[in-house]
């Protein structure tokens, strides 16, 4: 009742305001050249983003989805259809995970990996793509499975595993078993997430092989499917050379034996619609009720939210396309927010960077946004607003536009360092749920402050025109070839100025490639590239899954002052 | 009631007739008549009151008729001149006069088409089930007539006071399987929404949506009266109320009594008793016509394309109110997917009229478009993807938008059998769907725990029960050799003896029933082998029929 309450006297103030102070003007002047210009590219853009996503949606390719299907078996992401509340959402992460990272391609890495709703309870599912490569995992498939954990672990969502895979991808065992952060810390991710009362839940849908056995194995419930789901640590092949033994795939681990004999598994499953069935019946016994650290969604919202004054298409256009072009992340922020009204925190102090409250789908905000170069005073206004907003357990949403700090002696002179360190500091230790979406650059020790991937945001997503790289890439060639001068120097050889331009231009080149929102989504820097026009949706359901838990506290370290 | 078509036939229809008769009434007396091949039945209704008063209130045509019993009538009679109404009337007014009748009465006549003569047939000294079209053409109440009569009150009307005006319909909604010979059904009115009445339709019923329809009383659902200024109008009025009377959960004879009404020969008044056998082929479905068969699928096709979609956005709306409060950007409109339209797919099992046998499998893929259009598309290429804008109006409406054609269209689903059944009404077209149910998403008790053996198709040449029923009879043996026809089992309902025969010649085999037990609507009696012993088989047959027994 006391929430209601809130709600009253917070309804009361709003039909109280009867003048708009913080709704945001349109800020964009759709008969200028940018606008043309960069709804063009963003156009050219966004069909090669589609055209990269219909490849990956294909899956392993025709034959192979033939040979799925002639087993009875769904694709990954129909299987997680039949999971999913019916006509539900389903927030899918890092789809371009592993493009074009190995000579092969591996369509989505090959694991499909989201979040979307069972019987009211979100979950993350993680579903192996049996049509790439049998399922097995590649480095990019480890990396991703341990993304979505991560992710569950941080918003304690249930975890659905959809087991179909051979086991780590033999070939590039070097970088997928020894490492921290390889295949073994799946299972570890189960362990821990279990003992924090995370369920775990595996639906064996195909074989389920050597180390992949592990994972309904750790699971707190698994479902077999007779026929298809095996489970062995060894499979026929491998036990016939060890052993002698011949034995048949289905005798060795299928469902009869785990769910009657062995006790691996405990669901039966006659196909695979009775396993997604029995899948679903799970999430519904869950009966988390009482475990008050996980409540359901958006925890403050008000029913009823406007939508953006201004069309989120438009987006599309607004995207700087030239990261050299300035534009004001105003105009982003007014296409995303719950009726545009953004009330601006310290308007008139560091303008370089944008703070102030808002509402995503009736649910309270604090945005951070970038309108130029980081200066002192804009660090300092960042990271008061970041402490106000852990204060209150109010979200962070952070929309990244940035070159980076002001260098030069003055700038270092008046601690620009110490400056940057404080934002930084707040935007480490705040443990109130923080989303990154780099709408334009992010270059330098600015991706830091605007708490970049290595900041642990819950859910990061790139522009397609987005870039990220540790500087420039003229920045880095003037630097690069700086010090091979000296070098050359040093050692006595003359330097021509067509050898230097073209070692300059190569540094460019390289920066350019690895600086793409393609690079990076392909490695898993990211959560995914999405469409300037989805941001807002995007977010809004981010952010319900990262509020599917209780706040916690925040305590900073040391601010230097 | 027998006709006797031979004498040998005379003495089995004879027995079986007393038999009925004897278990219906407590009586066995038999009546002989003369059977009128081409006739009408038209009979009048009079009212008698205690001063000595007795008139007419004209007569209704009642020709229409399966299994001897009336199914539509009108009044007045169609195609009958004033002169032979009045004569009709004056005798029917006679014959009461002659026995000295108070209260409401029919005097009914058995007309000959082909000479025009009339012949007394019986008099029905009560208000019968089509009294209703008469109130409709002479505006009066005949129950508060009758009570008026009772109370010692004069008529209210003289002869020359009765009114005349326009024409009605009583269509009677039943009950039954239509293609299994009119057999009774029973079952759960799963939906039931009869039409709106108004002061030109009436729908006399006593049933309520849930309700069960049982072997134990007359499976009559509701009388359908439709009143217009003159036969024509009446006619069209009568149309649109059936083809918007929705009764779903068991087989009516709805569909069957708007392609009755629907007929030219109806139309033009053309009614004699052998009227749907006469046009057999007209009424009923002739599956050797590949024509007409696939001009049928094509149609349920479309219907279930419309379905598939208005299916979809019900879900929808369903799932958002009902989701959690927090979750609600997670049931948005249309559902949310990264760079991709959502898609699923959707079966939806026809039951084809051409193939009694099988139910014909129609498979969807639906793409959820935004402003609740639906592009669905079936993969073949003769299936043109349709386009659907759906908007659910409420309760089982939709409002469809197709090719910019906007239209209604109604649903009812309900869960039977492991299926959910889904009945769509759309202008004059009626179909019904199944669609098997994922293990979790019915929640109706009915279904759940059902031994999988019940929905088992039956072993060749066994012989189910054409409808629940009293067993009276049982004519043989297990392992008796019989003839093709041969009558083995008498079964008794609807104070009616249905006759389950030897569908080929050969053994009787697994045959459990005994005279005097009670069975359910379709359960295995016996079978007939072709060679004795118990083979295979019998075991299943057995345990079917226990499980089946103790439902019953």
């Amino acid at each position: 009742s006391c929430r209601n309450n809130l709600n009253a006297i917070t309804s009361i103030y709003n039909r109280r305001r009867d003048f708009c102070v913080g709704v945001l003007p349109d800020g964009v002047d759709r008969n200028s050249d940018s606008f043309a210009s960069n709804s063009k590219v963003m156009d050219g853009l966004l069909s090669q983003l589609q055209s990269y996503i219909n490849k990956v949606m294909a899956g392993g390719g025709p034959e192979a989805v033939k040979r799925n299907r002639s087993r009875n078996k769904l694709l990954p992401r129909e299987r997680i259809d039949r999971l999913l509340d019916p006509g539900s959402s389903f927030l899918e992460l890092s789809q371009l995970a592993g493009h074009e990272l190995y000579e092969e391609p591996l369509p989505s890495g090959g694991i499909v990996t989201g979040i979307g709703s069972v019987h009211g309870r979100l979950c993350m599912f993680v579903a192996n793509d049996p049509t790439v490569k049998g399922g097995t995992y590649y480095p990019i498939t480890v990396k991703k499975h341990l993304r979505a954990q991560e992710i569950a672990g941080q918003c304690k969502l249930p975890c659905i595993y959809l087991v179909d895979s051979g086991g780590a991808f033999l070939p590039k065992q070097a970088e997928v078993f020894p490492d921290k952060e390889n295949f073994g810390r799946i299972f570890y991710n189960q362990a821990v997430m279990s003992s924090e009362g995370i369920p775990q839940i595996a639906l064996v849908l195909g074989s389920c092989t050597a180390g992949g056995a592990y994972i309904p194995a750790m699971a707190d419930e698994s479902v077999m499917v007779k026929g298809n789901g095996t489970i062995f640590l060894a499979g026929p092949p491998l036990v016939k050379a060890a052993t002698g033994e011949e034995v048949s795939a289905e005798d060795l681990g299928g469902a009869s034996v785990h769910c009657k004999t062995s006790g691996v598994s405990d669901y039966f499953a006659q196909d695979e619609l009775h396993g997604l069935a029995i899948g679903r019946n799970i999430v519904k016994n869950l009966h988390m009720a009482g475990n008050h650290g996980m409540i359901n969604g958006l925890q403050h919202t008000i029913p009823e939210y406007k939508e953006p004054l201004y069309d989120v298409q438009e987006l599309r256009s607004i995207a700087p396309t030239d990261l050299k072009q300035p534009f004001d992340i105003r105009s982003v922020i007014a296409r995303i927010v719950d009726g545009s009204e953004f009330d601006e925190f310290k308007k008139l102090y560091g303008t370089t960077l944008v703070t102030g409250f808002a509402r995503i789908f009736g649910q309270p905000v604090g945005i951070i946004g970038n309108n130029g170069i980081l200066f002192n005073e804009s660090a300092l206004k960042g990271a008061h607003f970041i402490e106000i907003c852990t204060q209150r357990t109010i979200p962070l949403i952070f929309l990244q536009n940035i070159t980076g700090f002001m260098v030069g002696s003055k700038s270092e002179a008046n601690g620009i360092a110490k400056s940057g360190a404080k934002m930084v500091m707040a935007v480490s230790c705040a443990k109130v749920p923080k989303i990154t979406v780099i709408v334009g650059g992010s270059f330098g020790a600015g991706n830091y402050a605007m708490c970049g991937r290595a900041y642990s945001p819950n859910f990061m997503f790139f522009w397609p025109n987005a870039k990220i790289s540790v500087m420039g890439g003229a920045q880095a060639a003037g630097v690069l070839t700086q010090i091979e001068r000296s070098n050359k120097k040093k050692a006595g050889i003359q330097w021509t100025k067509e050898e230097e331009e073209r070692y300059k231009a190569k540094v460019v080149e390289a920066y350019d490639s690895e600086s793409t929102a393609y690079y990076s989504t392909a490695r898993l820097w990211d959560d995914g590239i999405i469409d300037p026009a989805d941001t807002r949706k995007i977010v809004g359901l981010s952010l319900s899954a990262a509020l599917n838990r209780a706040p916690e506290s925040t305590k900073f370290g040391v601010f230097r002052m | 009631m027998r006709i006797v078509q031979s004498p040998n036939d005379f003495v089995d229809s004879f027995l079986g007739a007393q038999r009925e008769a004897a278990a219906s009434f407590g009586i066995n007396t038999i009546l002989l008549e003369k059977y009128i091949t081409k006739p009408r039945h038209i009979e009048v209704q009079v009212f008698g009151d205690k001063h000595g008063n007795i008139i007419h209130l004209y007569e209704r045509d009642c020709s229409v008729q399966r299994r001897h019993q009336k199914i539509i009538e009108e009044a007045p009679a169609p195609n009958v001149i004033s002169e032979f109404r009045s004569h009709l009337g004056q005798a029917a007014v006679s014959a009461a006069k002659a026995v000295g009748y108070h209260n409401a009465g029919t005097v009914e006549f058995i007309v000959d088409t082909l000479s025009g003569k009339f012949y007394f047939m019986e008099m029905n000294t009560r208000l019968q089930v089509e009294h209703p079209v008469t109130e409709m053409i002479v505006g009066q109440d005949l129950v508060e007539w009758q009570i008026r009569v009772a109370n010692g009150e004069p008529l209210p009307l003289t002869q020359s006071q009765v009114p005349l005006s326009g024409h009605a319909f009583e269509a009677r909604i039943y009950a039954e399987n239509v293609p299994k010979g009119f057999l009774p059904a029973t079952g759960v009115l799963h939906h039931y929404c009869p039409v709106p009445v108004s002061s030109t339709v009436r729908v006399d019923t006593g049933v309520e949506q849930g309700d069960i329809v049982s072997m134990h009383y007359d499976p009559m659902i509701a009388k359908l009266v439709a009143w217009g200024e003159n036969r024509a109008t009446a006619l069209i009025n009568m149309r649109d109320c059936l083809s918007k009377f929705q009764v779903a959960g068991l087989p009516t004879n709805i569909d069957f009594l708007l392609k009755l009404a629907n007929h030219g020969a109806f139309e033009n008044g053309e009614v004699e008793t052998h009227f749907i056998e006469h046009f057999r082929d007209d009424l009923f479905i002739d599956p050797s016509n590949s024509e007409s068969a696939q001009e049928a699928y094509d149609a349920a096709k479309h219907n279930a394309a419309l379905v598939a979609a208005c299916l979809c956005e019900k879900e929808l709306a369903a799932v958002r109110e009902s989701s959690p409060g927090g979750l609600s950007i997670w049931y948005a409109h249309p559902p949310f997917r990264v760079h991709h339209n959502p898609k699923r797919t959707m079966e939806l099992e026809w039951d084809n009229e051409y193939n009694n046998s099988s139910s014909q499998s129609l498979s969807f893929s639906i793409t959820y478009q935004p402003e609740g259009k639906y592009l669905i598309e079936t993969g073949e290429s003769s299936f043109r993807g349709m386009e659907v804008k759906v908007a659910h109006l409420g309760n089982h409406d939709f409002r469809v938008e197709l090719d910019g054609i906007i239209m209604t269209v109604s649903l009812a689903v309900y869960c039977k059998d492991q299926n959910e059944h889904i009945h769509m009404w759309h202008g004059s077209q009626h179909q019904h769907f199944k669609q098997k149910l994922g293990l979790d998403l019915c929640y109706d008790e009915e279904t759940q725990h059902k031994p999988a053996f019940e929905t088992a198709s039956h072993p060749p040449g066994a012989v189910v029960a054409p409808m629940a029923g009293l067993v009276v009879k049982v004519l043989a043996k297990d392992g008796t050799k019989v003839e093709e026809g041969q009558p083995i089992v008498v079964l008794e309902a609807m104070k009616m003896e249905h006759v389950v025969k030897a569908p080929t010649a050969g053994y009787v085999s697994g045959l459990q029933v005994t005279a005097g037990q009670q069975v359910s609507d379709s359960i295995v009696l016996f079978s007939v082998k072709t060679k004795t012993g118990r083979g295979r088989g019998h075991g299943q047959l057995a345990l079917l029929f226990g499980c089946k027994c103790k439902q019953a």
